[in-house]
């Protein structure tokens, strides 16, 4: 269980995390959302104690991180950055880990067969692909077999292969009673492994939910119709509750009415229906409904004086 | 360790130890054993210390009776067998630097601090590894220094029981480990490599130099206390006029390695890693 109280984080003047209160819950896997710059990093750094809080404080089942006797038998993380001596070979880089906390070799074998890095682990890390890093990553996080996982964007520079073994990894610790908290920019991906969503921006808490939740909040259904009748269509459809848009001639977007309904209006009235394909909004869309105000870095569409005055604005 | 009471909760069987000084300095012997630069720049230091006297000692011989009297005069014996210690303590000062801003580069710190988040045990551990390791590794290398330059001097060698030879011998040795616990000192404060070995070289080479542009009463008061020139008293059998004695200059060398250290601690506390 991590749970942050009024926890902040200034770089001088810069405010990166900005009073953020959540639990993250063992037994599922919290995925931890928010766009480049939102503050997912430094947040997982304060829980590690490598960043030091201004304000407010984050505990790790009741203890701040620095308190943990042994803490990486109760807490494993794999950090954004990279955390390993390019010198080093992953054996001795994951025996000079086991040394601090007394761990046996047998783990650390252990550890390197279940990440599948047997066959490299006398090479240099350093020599490593990112992937291949990135399991190491993984086997110093499960090394002292911990309660509490926190992971920053461990997918990435995996291949789709690498990507859903790290799925499957994670909900199966999740199984097993641990508490997983991962970050991401991706909401697709946070959709198929995560249940439960600490989304932030620009430092700030913005929602704190289950996943089922936010899929369900945010996509608002629409209704594409194609039909050669569309005006005399679209008064047809017309209600309190309705709303109903044409970007081009002959089409029109239906918020409001489900697809049966509108084929069974035209129908009624003989009107012919070319198209009628209901749209969900995608969690991708929700996501960045949810975000949209506190995106970090817009990036801009055209180059040249828009630019200046959307950097004006940021 | 976990709260096992909880129902669903994970709770690991593997064994553990809690952190301790203990195990944070034996994850410091693995980790300074483990990489081959710690290997080879070690040798390069030991290894001038222990045969750069012999080379010093077979020219000094052969070339002896083209030698200048005032030279000859002026030639010491005992110095000349350690005269590998210049090199020795720029390549321990320099690993001792490299121990510390090696993980600072490639980012292992913060596998080290997530590791052990108290810290402090991180800085006394790796001094006392390295430390240790020195001053075992350059005793022997003094030692053999010693001997194999007064083989090659022949008729103008000393023996080891000569005024202050086993005294400069041994303080050869001490010296170079208060240099490496410097250049752990240096890495910790300063972070990066390239600015740590410029402090250290700075501070045990170039400092003495600078200070002879400066007033002579500044000389001669403060002169005898900079950090190498009072570490070398220990094993200089001809110390310059006003120098400290061998024992009190070596404390004064101990001092700025145990200050060093201190604001170490002090900064690793304090700052993000
Ligand atoms: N050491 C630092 N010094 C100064 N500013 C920092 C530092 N670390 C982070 N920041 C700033 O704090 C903000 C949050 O950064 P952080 O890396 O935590 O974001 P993030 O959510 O992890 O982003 P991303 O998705 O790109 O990884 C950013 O604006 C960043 O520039
Ligand atoms: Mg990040």
């Amino acid at each position: 269980m991590i749970q942050a109280r009024g926890l902040s984080k200034k770089y001088g003047e810069k405010t990166a995390v900005d009073h953020l209160e959540f639990t993250v819950r063992p037994g599922i896997v919290t995925g931890f959302l928010g766009p480049n710059g939102a503050g997912k990093s430094t947040t997982m750094r304060m829980i590690l104690g490598l960043d030091r809080p201004t304000e407010g404080s984050v505990t790790v089942d009741g203890k701040a991180y620095a308190d943990l006797p042994a803490p990486l038998h109760e807490v494993g993380a794999l950090l954004e950055a990279r955390s390993v001596h390019t010198g080093r070979s992953a054996y001795n880089h994951l025996r000079v880990l086991a040394a601090t906390h007394g761990i046996a070799d047998s783990r650390v074998h252990e550890v390197i067969e279940l990440v599948g890095l047997g066959d490299v682990a006398r090479r240099r890390a350093g020599a490593f692909s990112l992937g291949m890093g990135q399991r190491l990553g993984i086997a110093a996080t499960l090394l002292g077999d911990p309660g509490t996982l926190i992971l920053d964007e461990p997918v990435n520079g995996l291949d789709p292969d690498g990507i859903l073994w790290i799925r499957n990894l994670l909900k199966g610790l999740a199984g097993e009673g641990r508490t997983v908290f991962v970050s991401s920019h991706l909401m697709s991906e946070m959709s198929l492994t995560a249940e439960h969503l600490i989304v932030i921006g620009k430092g700030r808490l913005i929602a704190d939910l289950p996943i089922a939740e936010m899929i369900g909040s945010a996509s608002r259904a629409s209704v594409l119709v194609r039909s050669p009748d569309a005006a005399r269509l679209r008064e047809l459809l017309a209600g309190p509750d309705v709303t109903v848009t044409s970007r081009q001639a002959g089409e029109l977007e239906v918020v409001g009415m489900t697809a049966p309904q509108i084929g069974d209006i035209a129908a009624a009235d003989g009107i012919a229906i070319h198209e009628l394909t209901p749209h969900r909004a995608s969690l991708e869309e929700a996501f960045m409904e949810l975000t949209n105000d506190s995106i970090e870095f817009h990036g801009g569409t055209t180059v040249g004086a828009h630019d200046e005055a959307a950097r004006g604005v940021a | 360790m976990s709260a096992d009471a909880v129902p669903g909760r994970y709770v690991s069987r593997l064994a553990v130890d809690p952190v301790s000084q203990r195990s944070v300095i034996t994850s410091e012997w693995l980790k300074l054993t483990t990489l081959k630069s710690s290997w080879i720049t070690m040798a390069v230091g030991v290894g001038s210390l222990a045969l750069l006297g012999g080379v010093i000692g077979f020219f000094t011989n052969r070339a002896w009776d083209q030698t200048r009297p005032a030279r000859q005069a002026a030639f010491e014996p005992v110095a000349a067998s350690l005269g590998g210690v210049r090199f020795a303590e720029l390549a321990i000062g320099v690993l001792g630097v490299l121990f510390v801003t090696g993980e600072y580069g490639t980012g292992m710190i913060r596998s080290s601090l997530t590791a052990v988040p108290r810290r402090l045990p991180v800085v006394w551990a790796k001094a006392l590894v390295f430390g240790v390791t020195t001053l075992v590794l350059t005793e022997i290398a003094s030692f053999v220094g010693f001997f194999i330059g007064q083989a090659a001097l022949g008729t103008h060698s000393v023996a080891l029981s000569s005024d202050g030879a086993l005294r400069a011998v041994i303080g050869t040795g001490l010296y170079l480990t208060v240099v490496a616990v410097i250049g752990v000192a240096l890495g910790f404060i300063i972070r990066s490599t390239a600015g740590g070995i410029a402090a250290l070289v700075g501070i045990l080479l170039v400092l003495p130099g600078v200070f002879l542009i400066l007033p002579q009463s500044w000389q001669d008061d403060l002169g005898p206390y900079l950090p190498s020139t009072a570490g070398s008293a220990v094993y200089d059998l001809r110390p310059a006029p006003g120098s400290l004695d061998p024992w009190p200059g070596f404390t004064v060398f101990c001092l700025y390695a145990i200050v060093g250290l201190v604001a170490a601690a002090f900064v690793l506390n304090r700052r993000d890693a």
